[in-house]
Formats: structure tokens, C-alpha cells, sequence
């Protein structure tokens, strides 16, 4: 069903000023017309007729704005969603990863885990595992827990193994989980290189240096002038020749760091070369 | 009043009508086109370009932060849902598919509604779901003009008539004139 229109314009200015003044999270620069439907959403699902009962419950309940967090955020996510992207970096860039050391990537905004999952896949079938570490930070602690139980909805799993297979797959991959009852238990092998961690996109800075970063569908929720202070926090974050990978419709055309990053050909992958 | 944005949504049976009307659109249109279709997420689109073959206007996929201008045509993108800031900036979302529809007709045509309110032509075309009807009814709620394609000319008939059931319609429209009414749109 359409999400009504329960809370107004103006309300809005005052949950997002609330949320940040209580508990630091700031929404102030995320894409209005979607966090509006985000919270319309949540009227919806939680039954709040008015806009003051939810301002009241989440002013006096931080229990209750971990929930409001995780329903605002969009957590539907895939594994190999996208096949011809991690087709992409099955080709294209883990070859060029293999010649380092020690491979370091970030998953920033890496939902349930899903993502993640995909790429320690893709790792393990390089034969680059061993020396990897994927770093999966969300903003939402509840989600890194379904990421870190590594359990997910065995219904999911036929359009996955697809995916998979469209993606450049060769194996059968129910290999990589144990199927019970209703919910498929991935290998506990994916799970030894992931780092997760909760990490804000808008306030947290950069805390390591990697060679690739994933940012899929995320910066679409972000408003321009946010997009620009996340690119130079992943700038920041990347390794010269390293890779920035960002979803099917998203570009950093519109960012002052453009001229220092080149595209892989009709890819949404982009190569920094910083000639400084 | 002054129509500023003519937002069209399609289903099953509506790319024949889609492509009618690329052909024959006039190249000087006092407002922007944007056109909400189901269909499949594929690694290269290949509507755009299909469309771009028929068209006089310049035929553009939304992506994140792409400006809407007059005289042009936008599609929204398959797999994501298309929301509206202002009138010439959009969001995309990936949120949770809606009537099992990504991008939701609905969603589409109450957010343009939002922003547009009464510059907003609605034109919902032939298709087999029930997406739709929502979006139209906000739509009415704002003051926009709603035009539906008549259910017994259209390919398939469900999505319309389900609309002509339940909104008050502006105009039931038949294929074949409805470049002719867009083209007359803002100039009489």
C-alpha cells in the first residue's frame, strides 16, 4: 500500500533536528523526498496517526530509535545483485588486486551483509582470500548482526544462485551454505575476513586505506552537497590506483574529484589516478 | 493551467503507444516528459536508445541527480522507485518493490504530485497490474489533470479500467490522438 501523508514538511525539519540534537545522527542532508517517504513509511508500519506520537516515541524511547534508524535506512539488498557488475570485478579489478600484498576493502553501507558475503565469494574463487580483508560498516548496528550471523532467508537463495551464475559463478552454489529449515547458513570461512563495524557515512571520518571501495545504492539517499563530503572521505580513504565502485545509477560525475578518477569502460567502477 | 510536467505511466502492452507517441511528439514542448514503465533490469538498457531511434526530443535515463528540463524525455530506471525533491530535481530509491513493481507507478505519480500539484498531467496507459490507481488519485487530491487510456482500445485492459473505475478522469484517451493532445497541451 502508498504510505499516507501523515507527517507534513515542517515536521520533518523537527524529527531530523531532534534525531540529530538527542542522538547525533544527522539526516538534515539526505534526499528529502525519500526520507519523507521513509517516515511516512514508518507511521504506516508502526501505526502512528500523528506526527506527535512519533516525535514523542522517539524522543523519549532510544530503544525505539534504533528500530527508527533501521526502518529509515533502505535495507532490501542482494547477493550479486547486479551480476554484470561483480562480472566486472571478477574481471577486471580483482586481477589488479592480486598484485598486492594485502588486499583491503570497504564495504561502506553493506545493509545485512549481503554484498559483503558476494565479494568474499568472488575472493575465495581468485584464490585471494587468505590474504583479504573486507571492512563492512552500515550505519545501523542491528543489520551488522544479521550480517554477522551470516543467515539468510533460504527463499532467497534461487534468485542468489542466478545472480551467481550470471555473475561469471562456476561453482554450484549451495556449496557455500548449509540450507535449514526456512534459512540458509552461509560457510563460517566468508565470515573470517569480514570486519564489521558501525561507520556514519555523514559524521565519521576515514580509518583506514584501501585498495577498493563498494558504495552501492547508498549515495542515491544523499542530497549533492553530502555526496561531495562522502567522495573525499572515500578519496581520502583510497589507495592511489585503487578502485571506487558506487551502483548501477549513481556517478561521481557531478563531484569536483571526477578529473582525478577514470571510468572502466561502461562499468560504474572508477580508477583513481592521482598523478600528485 | 499551465502543465509543466506530463508524467506517463505503462505496463504490459504500453510500448507500442510509448513509441507511437516518441514519433510524433513536436520538438518544441513547453514541459518535461517522464515516462514510468515496467519492465526488466538488464546490464545495458535498451529502452532509451530504442526510444531515442523514434524521437525527435533528446531520450534520457535517470540516474542519481539527473536535472529535469522542458522539451525533453526522461525514463525512469528499471529496479529503482522515482521520487521527486523539486520540480527539477529527483531522487531514485531502492526501497521495497510495491504491487511488485520497481519503479511503482504510484509512488511516481503521488510524489510528482507532491511537487507539481496543479502543472501536473498524469497519463496512465495499458497494463496488467494495479498499479496506478493510487498514484492517480493523488494526483486528483493536488489538483492535476488525469487522462487514461480507454481500457477497450487498450493492449491490455486491466490496469486502466481498474483506473477509470475508481478516478475522476480528466480524459479517456485513444492511442493514436494522444500525441496530437500533448502536442496542443499549453497552446490553446
Amino acid at each position: 500500500m502508498l504510505e499516507p501523508n501523515i507527517v507534513l514538511d515542517h515536521e520533518i525539519e523537527h524529527l531530523i533536528k531532534d534525531v540529530h540534537e538527542l542522538y547525533g545522527y544527522d539526516f538534515s542532508l539526505y534526499s528529502r523526498a525519500s526520507f519523507k517517504r521513509r517516515v511516512n513509511r514508518i507511521c504506516l508500519i508502526d501505526r502512528f496517526t500523528s506526527f506527535a506520537e512519533l516525535r514523542y516515541k522517539v524522543i523519549n524511547d532510544p530503544e525505539y530509535l534504533k528500530h527508527f534508524i533501521e526502518e529509515i535506512t533502505v535495507n532490501v539488498t542482494e547477493m550479486f545483485r547486479d551480476p554484470h557488475f561483480f562480472k566486472a570485478l571478477r574481471e577486471k579489478v580483482l586481477p589488479q588486486l592480486g598484485t598486492y600484498p594485502l588486499i583491503r576493502i570497504w564495504v561502506a553501507g553493506c545493509s545485512t551483509g549481503e554484498e559483503a558475503y558476494s565479494i568474499a565469494i568472488l575472493l575465495k574463487e581468485a584464490g585471494l582470500y587468505q590474504k583479504s580483508l573486507i571492512y563492512a560498516t552500515d550505519i545501523n548496528p542491528s543489520v551488522l548482526e544479521t550480517a554477522s550471523s551470516g543467515v539468510f532467508p533460504i527463499n532467497q537463495m534461487k534468485i542468489y544462485s542466478e545472480n551467481y551464475i550470471h555473475s561469471g559463478g562456476e561453482k554450484d552454489f549451495s556449496e557455500y551454505y548449509t540450507a535449514n529449515y526456512d534459512s540458509a547458513r552461509f560457510d563460517k570461512s566468508l565470515r573470517e575476513k569480514m570486519i564489521l563495524s558501525t561507520h556514519n557515512l555523514v559524521s565519521d571520518s576515514s580509518f583506514n586505506s584501501f585498495q577498493l571501495i563498494v558504495c552501492r545504492n547508498v549515495l542515491i539517499y544523499f542530497d549533492k552537497k553530502l555526496q561531495e563530503r562522502v567522495f573525499h572521505l572515500f578519496d581520502d580513504s583510497l589507495e592511489n590506483l585503487g578502485y571506487l565502485a558506487l551502483g548501477t545509477k549513481e556517478t561521481i560525475r557531478f563531484s569536483h574529484l571526477q578529473k582525478r578518477y577514470q571510468q572502466l569502460e561502461d562499468q560504474k567502477i572508477w580508477k583513481k589516478a592521482d598523478h600528485n | 493551467m499551465e502543465t509543466e510536467l506530463v508524467i506517463i505511466g505503462g505496463s504490459a502492452g504500453s510500448l507500442q503507444v510509448i513509441i507511437e507517441l516518441m514519433k510524433n511528439l513536436d520538438s518544441d514542448l513547453s514541459f518535461s516528459v517522464v515516462l514510468v514503465v515496467h519492465r526488466k533490469a538488464q546490464a545495458v538498457s535498451i529502452l532509451p536508445s530504442l526510444l531515442q531511434q523514434y524521437s525527435k526530443l533528446e531520450v534520457i535515463e535517470i540516474e542519481d541527480k539527473t536535472e529535469i528540463e522542458i522539451n525533453k524525455i526522461y525514463i525512469a530506471p528499471a529496479d529503482y522507485h522515482l521520487l521527486f525533491d523539486d520540480k527539477k530535481n529527483v531522487s531514485l530509491d531502492r526501497s521495497e518493490k510495491l504491487h511488485f513493481s520497481r519503479p511503482s507507478i504510484d509512488i511516481a505519480f503521488s510524489s510528482a504530485a507532491e511537487v507539481f500539484g496543479d502543472k501536473l498531467l498524469a497519463v496512465l496507459l495499458s497494463g496488467a497490474n494495479s498499479d496506478g490507481v493510487e498514484g492517480l488519485l493523488q494526483v486528483k487530491n493536488k489538483y492535476g489533470k488525469v487522462w487514461i487510456q480507454n481500457p477497450d482500445t487498450a493492449q491490455v485492459d486491466y490496469m486502466p479500467r481498474q483506473a477509470v473505475e475508481q478516478v475522476r478522469f480528466d480524459l479517456l484517451i485513444v492511442s493514436e490522438n494522444l500525441p496530437q493532445q500533448l502536442n496542443e497541451l499549453n497552446k490553446l
